[in-house]
């Protein structure tokens, strides 16, 4: 759904899923001179969080069917749950639990639900573009009618499978949507500083790929650039380019202070935070109720979640032998 | 014998027996492809070259034409040479619920690919809890393929076997080439699909249809006295150095791994238990090779004495007198054996 109380639910509930995960995350990992805490957290280990992007994965996914498919990226618990994952399966997931998605094996950086066609997040940066162009062709070698959408940050286009994926996408015309969200830093480095060009939709136009610009903290704007976009995909038009302008509110993991960012820059991408404006503008339309029973749900799914996560039971360390291979997987002394 | 097969057999030389055929090893892959191909739609082939048969011909039938015109170009896929891409397209692909065969051409060229098969292709199942399934048969030719120098000659496959998740095959016959490409065609999982570049025209007695399963060593010749294990195009030398030992007196027991990994264990073990000696060969580098793994397991389950013969961890040179030095001899499985005999 498409309208705009949908879409700030959708930003409401990423937003909340990502403020409890982090929370659940303080003092996971030793990194950016802090030691590990003593009480280990619960969410373990890397946690990329993607507050403040809220609105690119809304407003893109509003437009998908749970037949289309998605690649993410590292930062891709925005995506998962906009693609229609359970929030609780999610957060089992990023505790370790048997009960996540993944049965403990993935975490934060591997979350997935494949049942509604998100097919992963991914710890390699830009290793989910030839993923993506290869789901768009399988679905067009078995004629189905349905699109694959590839999340991917500013920082992947200066790898080669970016290129190499961009040029497949033309040479098959396939129906897939690259979605670059542009927070402009590379993990902890300005990718201004390093990136020829003007960056992904000037690549991606280089290659005879429609690309459009959109200011991807406005949630009416991704949305409607999307709907276009996907329009034309669906229609055989061959693949398509977003090129979001976003903000990440947080460092490149949670116990990144980010001391290395501007404070300028961090307040300016704070006053123009997605939600609030969104916020603002449905209580200018008189949604005032509607807008505080979306956050009220939004807590109370997310603390449920909490509550299932932290009581439901660890995998079996039996579980670390099974799903690698049918043969020559597991034990072999 | 379906028609198709029929039509093969009519060009290839008859056996007695009108179930055999005679076919080149490149020829005897191209069945099972044509053959799997025909009776599932989901299979696909993609790589570089591929519409004009592949660089080798190995995608051509035994009549010489290109798969291409029984399939078409959206069932035998000319890529880019993008090999990070064509990999992870594959990924891509079995997850939309396709079973695609990638042709890499040589493996030095799937270097290019690694992070495609090994982050990618591998941990799918795992990491995401056994959701997806990737069934992708990989085809990573080895090996010296003469003067063709240091960077389309190596023997990569311990660096595949290290990663789980993998299968990895190196067939040694037109036979195996067959029977071991259709049971990785019927795989769930990655294989990492290894043939030899300078096995590309042998040939052989091929049954079509005939499945060779995974993980299932073969004896090529039997004997009591010392148990010698190898792969690939290296079980020629070792099938002559066995000649030369039996003229000395020494049966040599010579089996054929077939499969890396999983490696068939119980028949390399009950072999060496039985001869009390091993010697594996291979033509990749020995240090860290895929021989070193084998020896070590040997001598941790059996009393058996191990030895292991591999190249001298050297690239492969172009000239004759240098490409010489990274080829493993009949002479030099010769001597290790007496060697290994007399300790």
């Amino acid at each position: 759904m498409t309208d705009l109380l949908s879409l700030y639910r959708t930003m409401v509930r990423i937003r909340a899923f990502e403020d409890a995960a982090e929370v659940a995350s303080q003092g996971g990992v030793a990194a950016w001179g802090k030691e590990a805490s003593a009480t280990p957290a619960q969410v373990r280990g890397p946690l990329h969080l993607s507050t403040g992007q809220e609105a690119v994965a809304a407003g893109v996914c509003a437009h998908l069917k749970p037949a289309d498919l998605l690649t993410s990226t590292h930062r891709g618990h925005g995506h998962t749950l906009a693609k229609g994952a359970d929030p609780t399966r999610m957060m089992c997931e990023l505790f370790g639990k048997a009960s996540g998605y993944n049965g403990g094996k993935g975490g934060s950086m591997h979350i997935a639900d494949f049942s509604v066609g998100m097919l992963g997040a991914n710890g390699v940066v830009a290793a989910g573009l030839p993923i993506a162009v290869g789901a768009a062709q399988g679905l067009k070698i078995r004629g189905q009618d349905a699109i694959a959408v590839c999340f991917f940050g500013d920082g992947a286009i200066n790898r080669g499978p970016f290129m190499e994926a961009l040029n497949w996408a033309v040479v098959y015309q396939l129906p897939v949507l690259f979605v670059c969200e542009d927070n402009r830093i590379s993990a902890t480095t300005e990718s201004a500083a390093m990136t020829a060009g003007p960056g992904a939709s000037a690549r991606a136009a280089s290659l005879g790929i429609a690309a459009v610009q959109v200011d991807g903290t406005d949630v009416q704007a991704v949305s409607a650039a999307a709907a276009s976009l996907i329009a034309d995909i669906r229609a055989g038009h061959g693949p398509r380019l977003l090129h979001a302008l976003t903000d990440r509110h947080k460092g490149h993991v949670s116990v990144d202070p980010a001391t290395y960012r501007k404070p300028e820059d961090v307040a300016a991408a704070l006053a123009r935070d997605g939600i609030a404006r969104t916020r603002a503008r449905l209580i200018e339309q008189g949604q005032s109720a509607q807008v505080e029973q979306i956050e009220r749900a939004a807590q109370a799914e997310i603390q449920a979640a909490l509550v299932a996560a932290s009581a439901a039971p660890p995998p079996d360390p039996s579980a670390a032998y099974t799903d690698i291979q049918t043969i020559g997987a597991g034990v072999w002394a | 014998m379906n028609a198709r097969d029929s039509q093969a057999a009519s060009v290839a030389d008859h056996d007695q027996n009108m179930n055999i055929v005679q076919l080149t090893y490149a020829q005897a892959a191209a069945l099972a492809l044509e053959q799997t191909m025909q009776a599932d739609p989901t299979v696909i082939a993609l790589g570089e070259d591929l519409g004009r048969g592949g660089v080798f011909g190995q995608y051509r039938d035994a009549q010489g034409a290109p798969l291409v015109q029984r399939f078409g170009p959206g069932r035998i896929i000319d890529t880019p040479i993008s090999e990070a891409t064509i990999v992870g397209a594959a990924v891509g692909m079995a997850l939309a619920g396709c079973r695609p065969v990638v042709e890499l051409r040589v493996v030095d060229f799937a270097l290019c690919a690694i992070d495609e098969v090994v982050n990618q292709a591998a941990k799918n199942r795992y990491m995401f809890g056994g959701q997806g399934r990737v069934p992708v048969v990989l085809r990573m030719p080895i090996g010296i393929w003469s003067a063709s120098a240091a960077q389309h000659s190596q023997s990569l496959e311990a660096w595949f076997a290290h990663i789980p998740g993998l299968v990895v095959a190196a067939p040694a016959t037109p036979a195996d080439n067959h029977g071991l490409l259709l049971a990785a065609l019927q795989s769930g999982d990655p294989v990492v699909y290894m043939e030899h570049k300078e096995l590309w025209g042998t040939p052989g007695a091929v049954t079509p249809g005939a499945v060779v399963p995974l993980g299932k060593a073969r004896v090529a010749r039997p004997g009591g006295d010392v148990t010698l294990v190898s792969w690939s195009r290296q079980l020629q030398a070792c099938e002559q150095a066995a000649e030369q030992l039996a003229a000395q007196g020494v049966q040599a027991e010579l089996i054929d791994l077939r499969t890396i990994w999983p490696w068939d264990k119980d028949a390399v073990l009950a072999s060496a238990a039985r001869t009390g000696r091993l010697l594996v060969v291979h033509e990749a580098v020995q240090v860290a090779g895929f021989g070193a793994e084998i020896a070590a397991t040997v001598a941790e389950h059996t009393g058996a004495k191990v030895a292991r013969l591999g190249a001298p961890r050297i690239p492969v040179g172009y000239a004759p007198t240098l490409e010489a030095q990274a080829r493993v001899s009949a002479e030099q499985i010769v001597a290790a054996t007496q060697r290994l005999l007399q300790r």
